[in-house]
């Protein structure tokens, strides 16, 4: 169905499901109970979920396809943000002419940088794009202060007035879509649970299914087929007869629409940007959601972005006092010295869990999150030996 | 021509940073062909390495002075660092106001144990691994390295100042004949720069003239060979490590005054360095030298006001311009070895 294979169609029809039903499957806890502070089903952080999503997913099909590791990729996705915003600044304060602005900005930027970058591989390549994205991080902080806003960066103001929406003298114009408010919610109040449902979070939602739809069909078409040639032998590909560049410069450009995409959908939800978007710190997070998730996996950089943003927003709230309540159950003495122990990994320092978490993927499941699930799910299926139909299909065998 | 000298001044400190932590990433890429992106995680534990040990010089303990009073009469108290019991007041007040030279010797052993137990414990299983993989591990180490510093010492700079004796600045100026106060240039400066020259002069010459040092670049040059004439080179590697992360960690030792220490220092100096061995020709030790200074006197150069008049935000961008103009006209780096990592 929609030109999809079964498992394919079946993979992103429970993608959709689960989006569709975040805001009740993400507050699982009553807002009484002490575990309500690890509802993540909030419009802001849900947001979130599903744009780094998109960002992720975009950062797969140039890495997870063609093996080339952009270290910079957030350039994009800030300067996506900024054409967005100039375009609700300037134009409408209607979310789609600036998303699709977006897309364009990042998209004619990415073909600029990669057309040069892509001219080296390897290291080399990760080099290049985290030289592009650190000019433009510093050009964007410094002399472009006057399109960038500089430190500050760019909000709307009472005094924009966009040339086709009607802001009353004095009003601070918001994002809408055809005169829906991004931040319009309806909450649901179900004995002890309260479910919020947000506008901007499923206009987001539907977003990031089309883009995973797309990726689904980058996959597995011909054109993703040549990309996986390209990581997996390069020179052969060569000797065949096909030049590599124009593919993998379409991959890279493919992949700067999408972190485009997903940094206009963030001035959309809020409407503001500021040139640490752009820092390498932002691109290595990207990174970072990839390979947690399981890179050159469908589902794995929307999974790795999910478990990133959850750790960032839910993690870091826990602190001592939590902590304590917790442990509470313990002799005396004994608690405390848990609570010394575990204190490090939360909270503040939140970044500590990651990073072991992060390491301990790279060193022992190099196929990310999903390959993990893999294993763990083949531990149950050699019991039933019986069921001979191997679940490969969510993920594609990087070609090595 | 004052202004010109003074910027080449300028450049040195930096450059010398750049020259040291780049040298020893490119010990590392050289001899295990590892691309490490834990450098300037190492740099910035030295940094720290000299924060401790002034805070272990100024342990102390209060006592009740008698003879001083506060303003409401009450006897003072005041804090009595062990140091002074030890060596009595005054070698006691000139050894907490030397912690920062004294970390030199606390950080070669403290900083060769970091680098040895990382090779072992985690690098050894990455070399047959892709770049991207090594890459992506030692990032994740980093983040973890930064995180600790930071869970111990917290987020905010913490100020470690040179020795007294070094507080003020030297007249370039007059020494060569310009108005007095032209040119000056802060003593510990001239001292980091004198430092970072010695360092990579004992590297160089540990390489060049020592047998170890003619084996580790034999292995260099064709490690199976080596290993053939039955030469343990995975531990000379090894020891290189550890160097390599000793030179990263006294380099950021005596950064402290320079700069105050905090843990992102690290990752600021990481990202530079790697343009600086790009730019210098991965695997080439004169090279990544020769690149930190050039980059770091282009860098003080560009922000000079006359420069920054014509194009702003020069300052900002110039190290990563150069290195995307080297790498697509020379991609194997200013003095790299034809055929190494060109592709």
């Amino acid at each position: 169905m929609l030109g999809l294979g079964k498992k394919d169609f079946t993979l992103l029809l429970i993608v959709a499901v689960m989006t569709l039903l975040a805001p009740l499957l993400l507050n699982p806890f009553p807002e009484s109970s002490g575990l309500a502070q690890f509802n993540a089903g909030y419009p802001d952080l849900m947001q979130r979920f599903v744009i780094f999503g998109i960002f992720a997913i975009g950062f797969n099909i140039l890495f997870g396809l063609t093996g080339y590791l952009s270290f910079g990729h957030a350039a994009f996705l800030g300067v996506g943000s900024y054409g967005a915003m100039w375009m609700m600044k300037l134009v409408s304060l209607n979310v789609i002419p600036a998303i699709i602005m977006a897309i364009i900005v990042a998209g004619i930027f990415s073909l600029a940088v990669g057309y040069i970058s892509l001219r080296r591989s390897g290291i080399y390549f990760s080099i290049l794009t985290l030289a592009f994205a650190q000019m433009s991080y510093a050009l964007a902080y410094s002399v472009l202060t006057p399109l960038t806003g500089g430190e500050t960066g760019l909000q709307i103001k009472s005094s924009d007035t966009p040339l086709f929406s009607n802001v009353a003298d004095g009003d601070i114009g918001r994002a809408n879509l055809f005169g829906m408010d991004m931040r319009a919610s309806h909450e649901v109040a179900m004995g002890d649970w309260l479910f919020t449902f947000n506008a901007g979070y499923y206009i987001a939602g539907v977003v990031m299914l089309i883009a995973f739809y797309l990726s689904i069909r980058i996959f597995r078409s011909p054109f993703g087929t040549m990309l996986r040639a390209v990581k997996s032998n390069q020179t052969r590909m060569y000797y065949t007869g096909l030049n590599a560049r124009p593919y993998t410069l379409a991959a890279f450009v493919i992949s700067g629409m999408y972190a485009g995409l997903a940094g206009g959908l963030l001035v959309a939800m809020d409407t503001q940007v500021g040139p640490e978007r752009m820092f390498w710190t932002a691109s290595g997070e990207v990174v970072l959601m990839t390979i947690l998730g399981g890179a050159g996996t469908l589902i794995g950089p929307v999974l790795g972005s999910g478990a990133i943003k959850y750790m960032e927003n839910i993690l870091s709230k826990i602190n001592k006092d939590i902590l304590h309540e917790w442990f509470a159950f313990l002799p005396a003495g004994l608690d405390d010295f848990i609570v010394a122990i575990v204190y490090p990994f939360v909270g503040k320092g939140w970044h500590l869990t990651l990073g072991l978490i992060f390491m301990g993927v790279v060193i022992f499941l190099p196929g990310g999150l999903v390959q993990g699930g893999q294993k763990i799910g083949g531990l149950f299926r050699r019991k039933k030996a019986s069921d001979n139909d191997s679940d490969k299909s969510t993920q594609s065998t990087p070609a090595e | 021509m004052e202004a010109i000298i003074l910027q080449i001044l300028n450049g040195l400190d930096k450059g010398s940073a750049y020259a040291l932590i780049a040298l020893g990433l490119t010990l590392i890429f050289g001899t295990l062909g590892v691309v490490n992106f834990a450098h300037g995680a190492l740099f910035m534990i030295g940094a720290f390495c000299a924060v401790t040990l002034s805070r272990i010089l100024t342990a102390s303990y209060t006592v009740i002075d008698e003879s001083q009073t506060d303003f409401l009469g009450n006897p003072l108290k005041v804090d009595m660092p062990y140091v002074h019991d030890w060596f009595g007041q005054a070698t006691g007040d000139a050894i907490i106001d030397w912690a920062v030279p004294l970390s030199i010797l606390f950080a070669i052993p403290v900083m060769m144990l970091i680098g040895v137990i990382m090779e072992r414990g985690l690098i050894k299983h990455f070399y047959n691994r892709p770049h991207a993989d090594q890459i992506l591990v030692t990032f994740g180490l980093a983040i973890v390295l930064q995180e600790v510093i930071k869970y111990y010492y917290g987020a905010n700079p913490i100020p470690t100042p040179a020795p007294e004796a070094f507080d003020g600045s030297f007249d370039f100026g007059a020494m060569l004949g310009f108005d007095p106060n032209m040119i000056i240039y802060p003593y510990w400066r001239i001292i980091y720069f004198v430092f970072a020259a010695i360092i990579i002069g004992g590297v160089f010459a540990f390489l060049q003239f020592t047998t170890f040092g003619m084996v580790v670049r034999a292995g260099m040059a064709d490690r199976d060979t080596v290993k053939l004439l039955g030469i343990n080179i995975d531990r000379r590697f090894t020891i290189m490590f550890g160097l390599a992360a000793a030179v990263a960690g006294l380099a950021g030792v005596m950064y402290t005054p320079i700069n105050s220490p905090n843990y992102h220092m690290g990752m600021d100096f990481l990202v530079l360095s790697f343009v600086v061995v790009v730019v210098g020709g991965m695997g080439s030790l004169p090279g990544a030298v020769l690149a930190g200074f050039l980059l770091g006197i282009l860098e003080s150069f560009a922000s000079m006001g006359a420069v920054l008049e014509i194009l702003p935000g020069l300052n900002q961008i110039i190290i990563y311009l150069v290195a995307i103009i080297i790498l697509l006209t020379r991609p194997r780096g200013l003095m790299g070895r034809k055929g190494v990592m060109e592709d």
